[in-house]
C-alpha cells in the first residue's frame, strides 16, 4: 500500500459513518476531479460500512457517495451534498476493499449497495464499482433519486439487481419544494425500469407537514402499483 | 486394556429392563458414552413448534425462588451453612417436596451456601465476615492447626518473582485462593451406567497400575484412584438420602435427569470452582425422553416440565464467595455451561428435541444467566434449530454461540465448553485454568525496561532505559519479545505450583471420578488486552508516539500524533499485529514445561475482569488512558470498530485458533432496529451473520441485541429490569447486579446498528 492509500484509508476508514465530512477532497485540483468524473477511475465516497440490514436485502456492505444535486429539506447527511467533502479513493482500492467482503456476502444472502450522496452524480465510478461487484459475483443494488437515471444505458442497468427508487413526492410542485428539482425525470426512471422488469424497492419519506398530504402518499402508492 | 463385560455386575433382567430398546454397541462393552449417544439418538431437523409452555407446577415453583431471589439480592446471600461441605455433609433439602420433579440441593435448604474451606480458609473467613456470619470455631481450629489448605500451598511454593506479577497485577485471577474449576464430569456416565459399574470400573483400573513401579507418578495415580472410587460411594449415598438408588442405572427420562443431576450435585457439594460446567446433556438425554415418548409414558409437556425443573435447579447452584470476586466476576458466576447442538463426525446433526427444550426454558422461566447455553454452531445445522437459537437469542440476549466446525475438528464431536469458550473431550480431557496475563502492562514493562508504569518498582527483567523523543518500532518490537519470554517463564511456573498443590490439597474427586484414567490435561493460560496491545504497536509503527516521563525517568504516558489503523476494521496492517503477539507469546508459553506434561493452549478471554486490567494499567501507547477498561476479550478497543459488524468480525476471526486453542472470545452488541424491520427478517439476517462468521476462521460470538436506551434505564430503574441479561465475554449476566463502572463499559462498547 503507498503513502497516499494510506491517507485515503485513514480518512474512509478512521471514522465512523456518522461523523461529518467536510473538504476531504478539497486537496485534489480541479482538473483531476473532472478527469474522475468522466473516467471514473476515481470517486469521492463519504464512507462505507458493513453489516447493514436496512438498504437492501440481507446483510450488506454500503458505500455513500458524495455530491447530489437535490437539496432535502430534510436530509439527514448534508453533508453529502458537496463532492468534494468526501475522500477520493480510486476505483481499485475501491474494488479491494470491496473484495474483502464477498464470500461473506454471499454466505449473507447479501449485497453491494451503493448509496449516496446521489451515486449517479459520479455514475462513471458508479458504473465501474457496479461491475467490480458483479465480476465478484455480488448482489448489486443502487439507491438513488432517479432523477440522473438517463446517464446509465440499458447495458449498465443491468449491472444493477436493484434499485432502490427514493420518490420523494408525487406532487410535482411539492416535489420542487422539498428537494429543489424536479420529478418528472424519477418518474420517467422509474417507468424505464418497469419496462426493463428490473427489481424496484420504492421508497418514500413521510414527513409531517410536507410530504403527509394524504393525496400526495396516494399519488406514490397508485404509481408504485402501476 | 478393554473394560471387562458389562453384564456381571447388572443382572441380566435389570439390563434388559433399564435398557430396552437401545441399541446395543461397544457402549455395553465400556464405558463410552459417545457410543451410546451415536447408536441411539435422533436428529431432529424440524423447527421448535412442538415445544410445550411452562405447566402452572414449574410457575409456581419459579415463582417461589423468585421470593427467594429478591430477600438474597438484598442481603447479598440468603443463608450460609457453617458446615464444610462435601458430598454428604448436609442432609437432603427441598424447595417444595411435593411438587418438585427433580430433587437436590447443594445444602439443606435453597440459596443457602456451603463452605468449602479446602480451596483457602481465609477466602472462607473473608466471605463470612463481609455477610455477618461468624465462623465455627472448631472449623477455623481444623483448618488452621491440623489441615493445610490450597492457598496455604501455594504460597508456600511461589517463587519472589511470581509473587511481584502477582502484586503488580500483570499476573491476575490466579486460582491461588479459590478452586480452579473448568472441570466437566462425565455425569452421563452416571445415568447410563449407575454408579456400581462406574466403581468397578475405577478399581480395574487402579489394579492395572499394581504392575508399575511406583514412581510419584504411579503413587499419586493410585492415590487418587482411591479417592474417586470414595467420592463415587459417597455420590451413592447422598442420592440414598433422597431415596433413589443410583448404583443400578437409570431406567426412564426422569430418571436419566435425577442420576444426571446427581452426580453434577455431587461436584458442586465438594468444589467452589471457578467454572462448574454441566458438559454436553441434552442429545444424550432426548434418547431417554424420546424412549419414553415413544412407549406412551410421557407427554411433550411432561417432558419439558422435567426439563425446566432440571434447569431451576442448575439456576439455584449458589457458592460463597467474597463480594471483590463477585465485583471482579458481576454477581454470582457458576457457568453452569451446557453445550448444545453441533454436528456429529458421520455429518448428521446433534440436534435433537432436548435441544430445543433447554433453550426453551428460557421462555418458561424467563432469561437468566444461568445455566450458560451454548450453541455448538455449524452453518450445517438444521434451519428449524438455527433459527429457533437466533430467535432465543434475540429475545432473551441469555444465549452463545461457538464453532462447531473449528471445536469439532480440533477435538471430536462429543466436547463441551468448561466456563465460556474453552473445549474439551467430555470425560476424556481436564485442563488446569490459569487465568491471565497483562499483555498491554507487559508492553508498558518492555517500554519501561522491567519497571512498573504505576508503582516505579522494578518487577520485569531490566532493560536499558529507552532514549529518543519518538518510540521505534523495532526496538519495541525487540524488547517486547523478551519482555514476553521473562512473563511466560513466571506464568508458567506459578501455573505449575498452583495446580500440584490443587491437585494435592483440594482434588476434585467426583468430577475425576467420572473421566477416564488419565485423561488429556491442557494448561490454559490466558492473555487480557490484546486488541489494547495491537493498536499501540500499530500507533508505534504507523504515527508518530512521543514518551512522556516523569521526574524518575519512568514512561507514564505517550503524545501521539498521526492516524494508524485500528484493531477491528479489517485491515491487515493491525490485524496481523494482533495476530502476531498471541502466536508469539504462546510460542513463549511452550518452552516451559508444564505440570503433568499438560499440552499448553491459551485463550483471549475476559468475561468482566477487562474493567479491573484497565484498572490496573496506565497510560498505553494507543491512547487509551490509564484506568480505562479493556475491552473484552478479543474485542476491538470500544469504538475503534467503525466499519460495522462484517468487518469487527472479520478481525477478530483472523486470529489463529492453533495458538489459542482455548478459545477467542468476541461479545458484539448489535440493535434490534440493526438486525432488521420485523422479527422474522431480524431472525433471518442474525442467522446470516452466524453463519458468515463460522464458515470461516469465527471461534465465537455472544450475541447481545439490546438498544443503549434500554440499558441506560435500566441503570436508573434496576428495579423493572430485574431479569434483564446481557452476554459479557463468554458469560450472560444479570444487568442490574453489574458495578456501575462494569454498566458503563457495556454501555460505551461499539452498539452494531
Amino acid at each position: 500500500m503507498n503513502d497516499s492509500d494510506i491517507a485515503v484509508s485513514n480518512q474512509l476508514e478512521g471514522k465512523s459513518p456518522f461523523e461529518l465530512r467536510v473538504n476531504l477532497g478539497k486537496s485534489i485540483p480541479e482538473s483531476d476531479v473532472r478527469t474522475a468524473l468522466t473516467t471514473g477511475d476515481m470517486g469521492f465516497l463519504h464512507s462505507f460500512t458493513t453489516g447493514s440490514t436496512v438498504d437492501g436485502p440481507g446483510v450488506r456492505v454500503v458505500a455513500w457517495t458524495t455530491g447530489c444535486q437535490f437539496r432535502c429539506l430534510y436530509c439527514h447527511n448534508p453533508d453529502t451534498w458537496t463532492l468534494t467533502n468526501g475522500v477520493p479513493v480510486t476505483i481499485a482500492r475501491a474494488k479491494e476493499q470491496l473484495g474483502k467482503y464477498r464470500r461473506g456476502l454471499k454466505v449473507m444472502s447479501g449485497g453491494f449497495t451503493l448509496s449516496g450522496g446521489e451515486p449517479l452524480m459520479q455514475d462513471r465510478f458508479a458504473v465501474k464499482l457496479l461491475r467490480a461487484a458483479k465480476e465478484f459475483g455480488i448482489h448489486t443494488a443502487l439507491d438513488t433519486n432517479g432523477s440522473l437515471g438517463d446517464r446509465l444505458s440499458d447495458a449498465e442497468l443491468d449491472l444493477i439487481d436493484l434499485v432502490l427508487l427514493d420518490i420523494k413526492s408525487f406532487d410535482p410542485e411539492l416535489h420542487r419544494r422539498v428537494t429543489g428539482a424536479e420529478v418528472a425525470p424519477v418518474l420517467e426512471f422509474a417507468r424505464r425500469l418497469a419496462a426493463r422488469r428490473k427489481q424496484i424497492w420504492i421508497r418514500f419519506v413521510l414527513v409531517p407537514g410536507y410530504t403527509d398530504n394524504p393525496d400526495n402518499v396516494e399519488g406514490v402508492a397508485k404509481f408504485a402499483r402501476a | 486394556m478393554m473394560a471387562t463385560a458389562i453384564s456381571h455386575d447388572i443382572t441380566q433382567e435389570n439390563a434388559h429392563h433399564v435398557w430396552r430398546s437401545f441399541k446395543t454397541g461397544l457402549w455395553q462393552k465400556e464405558i463410552n458414552v459417545r457410543d451410546f449417544i451415536q447408536q441411539n439418538y435422533s436428529p431432529y431437523e424440524e423447527d421448535g413448534s412442538f415445544l410445550a409452555p411452562a405447566t402452572p407446577r414449574t410457575q409456581s415453583m419459579w415463582n417461589r425462588l423468585n421470593e427467594l431471589f429478591r430477600q438474597e439480592r438484598k442481603k447479598g446471600v440468603l443463608d450460609i451453612s457453617g458446615v464444610p461441605s462435601s458430598i454428604t455433609a448436609h442432609a437432603p433439602g427441598y424447595i417444595d417436596k411435593e411438587n418438585e420433579i427433580i430433587f437436590g440441593l447443594q445444602t439443606e435448604a435453597p440459596l443457602k451456601r456451603a463452605i468449602m474451606p479446602n480451596g483457602g480458609l481465609r477466602m472462607v473467613l473473608n466471605a463470612l465476615k463481609a455477610y455477618g456470619y461468624m465462623p465455627d470455631p472448631h472449623m477455623v481450629e481444623a483448618f488452621t492447626k491440623y489441615r493445610k489448605t490450597h492457598n496455604e500451598a501455594v504460597f508456600d511454593a511461589y517463587t519472589a518473582d511470581i509473587r511481584r506479577c502477582r502484586s503488580s497485577h500483570i499476573l491476575t485471577g490466579l486460582p491461588d485462593a479459590y478452586g480452579r474449576g473448568r472441570i466437566i464430569g462425565d455425569y452421563r456416565r452416571v445415568a447410563l451406567y449407575g454408579v456400581k459399574r462406574l466403581i468397578e470400573r475405577k478399581q480395574e483400573e487402579k489394579a492395572e497400575l499394581d504392575a508399575a513401579m511406583s514412581t510419584d507418578d504411579i503413587i499419586r495415580d493410585r492415590e487418587e484412584l482411591s479417592e474417586q472410587v470414595r467420592a463415587l460411594k459417597e455420590l451413592q449415598q447422598m442420592a440414598a438420602s433422597y431415596g433413589f438408588d443410583i448404583s443400578r442405572p437409570a431406567g426412564s427420562a426422569s430418571e436419566a435427569v435425577q442420576w444426571l443431576y446427581f452426580g453434577y450435585l455431587a461436584a458442586v457439594k465438594e468444589q467452589n470452582g471457578a467454572a462448574m460446567s454441566l458438559g454436553r446433556t441434552s442429545t444424550f438425554l432426548d434418547i431417554y425422553f424420546e424412549r419414553d415418548l415413544e412407549e406412551g409414558v410421557l407427554t411433550e409437556q411432561k417432558a419439558q416440565e422435567i426439563i425446566d425443573d432440571f434447569v431451576i435447579k442448575l439456576r439455584i447452584v449458589r457458592f460463597l464467595r467474597t463480594p471483590e470476586y463477585d465485583d471482579l466476576f458481576a454477581g454470582d458466576p457458576t457457568w453452569v455451561t451446557e453445550s448444545i447442538g453441533g454436528m456429529g463426525d458421520d455429518g448428521r446433526t446433534l440436534v435433537t428435541k432436548t435441544s430445543f427444550r433447554f433453550l426453551q426454558t428460557l421462555y418458561n422461566l424467563g432469561p437468566a444467566p444461568e445455566p450458560n447455553l451454548t450453541i455448538w454452531y455449524s452453518p450445517r445445522l438444521p434451519d428449524g434449530f438455527r433459527d429457533f437459537s437466533c430467535k432465543v437469542a434475540i429475545d432473551t440476549s441469555s444465549i452463545q454461540f461457538e464453532s462447531d466446525e473449528i471445536m469439532r475438528r480440533s477435538w471430536g464431536d462429543d466436547g463441551a465448553i468448561a466456563c465460556c469458550v474453552s473445549p474439551m473431550l467430555v470425560g476424556k480431557q481436564m485442563q488446569f485454568f490459569g487465568a491471565r496475563a497483562n499483555l498491554a502492562k507487559c508492553l508498558l514493562y518492555a517500554i519501561n525496561g522491567g519497571r512498573d508504569e504505576i508503582t516505579g518498582d522494578q518487577v520485569g527483567p531490566p532493560l536499558a532505559a529507552l532514549e529518543g523523543d519518538s518510540l521505534n518500532f523495532d526496538d519495541i518490537l525487540d524488547r517486547f519479545e523478551r519482555m514476553m519470554d521473562w512473563l511466560a517463564g513466571v506464568y508458567v511456573n506459578a501455573m505449575n505450583t498452583i495446580h500440584y498443590m490443587h491437585d494435592k490439597y483440594a482434588y476434585e474427586r467426583i468430577e475425576m471420578a467420572l473421566h477416564d484414567y488419565s485423561p488429556m490435561r491442557t494448561m490454559a493460560f490466558g492473555i487480557a488486552g490484546l486488541s489494547v496491545v495491537a493498536d499501540s504497536l500499530s500507533a508505534i509503527r504507523h504515527a508518530s508516539v512521543r514518551p512522556v516521563r516523569d521526574k524518575t525517568g519512568l514512561i507514564t504516558d505517550f503524545e501521539v500524533s498521526g492516524d494508524f489503523p485500528q484493531f477491528g476494521n479489517n485491515d491487515n496492517r493491525v490485524d496481523q499485529l494482533a495476530s502476531w503477539v498471541v502466536s508469539t507469546f504462546m510460542s513463549k508459553l511452550r518452552k516451559y514445561p508444564t505440570y503433568r506434561k499438560a499440552m499448553h493452549t491459551q485463550s483471549v478471554l475476559t468475561i468482566t475482569s477487562n474493567v479491573v486490567y484497565g484498572k490496573n494499567t496506565g497510560n498505553t501507547p494507543d491512547g487509551r488512558k490509564k484506568g480505562e477498561p479493556f475491552a473484552p476479550g478479543a474485542n476491538p478497543m470500544h469504538g475503534r470498530d467503525r466499519l460495522g459488524i462484517h468487518a469487527s468480525a472479520a478481525s477478530v476471526a483472523k486470529i489463529p485458533y492453533r495458538d489459542a486453542a482455548d478459545g477467542i472470545s468476541l461479545t458484539s452488541t448489535l440493535m434490534p432496529e440493526g438486525l432488521g424491520r420485523i422479527e422474522k427478517d431480524r431472525i433471518h439476517n442474525l442467522r446470516n451473520i452466524l453463519d458468515a462468521f463460522f464458515s470461516t476462521t469465527g471461534f465465537h460470538m455472544n450475541v447481545n441485541v439490546l438498544n443503549r436506551e434500554a440499558l441506560l434505564d435500566a441503570m436508573e430503574h434496576p428495579e423493572k429490569y430485574p431479569n434483564l441479561t446481557i452476554r459479557v465475554s463468554g458469560y450472560a449476566v444479570n444487568f442490574v447486579r453489574l458495578t456501575r463502572e462494569q454498566q458503563m463499559d457495556v454501555i460505551n462498547r461499539t452498539f452494531h446498528g
